[in-house]
């Protein structure tokens, strides 16, 4: 996994916000709301003069930042009961301190013992990924995907029909058996991942479940030559780290 | 049995995920499941008494052998690779995931305020979260949840040895505000 460098750069618009909370020193359940506003769009002008990547999401705030101030500035109406009108700022404070609270959970989870960093446990040390990795691979389509399940269903023509239990399957449930069992097989043809005994139903819905795995790219299918089986594996480690832009 | 706690020393050694006391009582036909604990508590006992480079850790619902924390830097030149480590959003996202569950994308999302289809993603390639099932509402959106290998890394017997998050009580502060 790579290092990444962080500068003064936050995981999102709350982030920021907390940092400019924390900065002024200000109660966050009583939020200056234009001081506040004025300092984040001034980041956000600052982030964009540095040619940042700036997400959508920090224009939502700022948006949100704004509504709020006007609101702040309309007088405040006693409702008959002589209740106050809801502070404008409350369901952002709640989000804000939703935040970070799991913000918290998360650095105490970065304290806790950590495997593969703190400790080690034994483990194959058969490096299974170089392996797929060495030989050049090529991916598989989803249109070759279809042509190769038309051919398996097709192969079903003369077996004999089987009656099988209808049972509770569902797509979600075929997700994780099928990443149960490229964990440990590490890789599987796509024959294979059809299983036996072929039941057309049970077919459906592998190939359903393999293609949802494959939109959120949590497998791929690759052939190590033309004509060769096709084979279905857990997509190769990818830095964890760059989310936010995507 | 005779020789029960050297069996199960050996077996734990050779387990590749921690063993549960379930897999044992299936290997050891026999044996009461009394005994099985006993010799586990035993052996976890020694090896801590021992005070060595390797400790016998209960996580997971299971037992694993684990090295010693000040032996981490020369295992990591061995093994000539770099520590584990998980970025800010992934941890920050595997929180949510692991205080939240069974948790939609959505409900990270709202929390983090930023997109998190590629940290979550990340977290299910390291087998860390999972897809638990999906909701029962229009759209029928992926639930997710954390794995065992999740307890396995972060070194918890299960989900109840996470540590408490600094209390719901300030979120209820906050309501009392609206």
């Amino acid at each position: 996994m790579d290092y990444r460098i962080k500068l003064e750069i936050f995981e999102g618009p709350l982030d920021l916000l907390l940092y400019l909370i924390r900065k002024n020193e200000i109660d966050i359940y009583d939020i200056p709301i234009s001081l506040i506003t004025e300092q984040y769009i001034s980041y956000i002008d600052a982030m964009k003069s540095l040619n940042l990547d700036l997400a959508g999401e920090y224009l939502v705030l700022a948006a949100t930042l704004l509504h709020i101030k006007s609101r702040m500035l309309l007088p405040v109406h006693e409702t008959e009961g002589g209740e106050e009108e809801d502070d404008p700022r409350a369901e952002l404070v709640r989000q804000l301190l939703e935040y970070r609270t799991f913000k918290e959970a998360a650095l105490e989870m970065e304290r806790m013992k950590l495997l593969d960093r703190d400790f080690f446990t034994r483990k194959d040390t058969g490096d299974d990924r170089a392996d797929a990795g060495e030989r050049p691979v090529r991916e598989i389509g989803v249109f070759e995907l279809v042509e190769a399940f038309q051919r398996v269903i097709a192969g079903m023509g003369d077996m004999h029909i089987m009656e099988m239990e209808r049972n509770d399957m569902s797509v979600s449930q075929r997700i994780s058996e099928m990443l149960d069992l490229l964990r440990e097989k590490k890789t599987l043809t796509f024959e294979e991942l059809l299983g036996m005994p072929r039941e057309r139903r049970q077919l459906v819905y592998t190939f359903l479940a393999l293609l949802e795995l494959m939109k959120m790219r949590v497998v791929r299918a690759f052939q190590r030559a033309p004509y060769e089986a096709i084979r279905v594996c857990v997509a190769a480690e990818v830095d964890v780290g760059g989310d936010a832009q995507e | 049995m005779k020789d029960l706690k050297i069996i199960i020393e050996s077996l734990v050694y050779i387990s590749e995920t921690p063993l549960s006391v379930n897999k044992l009582k299936e290997l050891l036909v026999d044996v009461p499941e009394k005994d099985i604990r006993e010799a586990l508590a035993g052996l976890a006992d020694e090896y801590a008494r021992r005070d060595g480079g390797i400790f016998l850790a209960e996580v997971a619902g299971g037992y694993q052998f684990r090295t010693a924390e000040l032996s981490a830097p020369w295992i990591l030149k061995l093994r000539g690779g770099k520590p584990a480590t998980l970025s800010q959003a992934a941890m920050e996202t595997l929180a949510v995931v692991a205080y939240r569950q069974p948790v939609l994308k959505l409900d990270i999302e709202q929390v983090r305020g930023v997109d998190v289809s590629a940290t979550l993603r990340g977290l299910l390639e390291k087998n860390l979260v999972r897809i638990v099932g999906r909701k029962d509402v229009p759209g029928k959106p992926i639930l997710y949840g954390t794995t065992k290998k999740f307890l396995e890394a972060f070194n918890l017997r299960d989900l109840s040895e996470l540590p408490t998050l600094r209390e719901i009580k300030e979120l209820e502060e906050a309501e009392s505000l609206e």
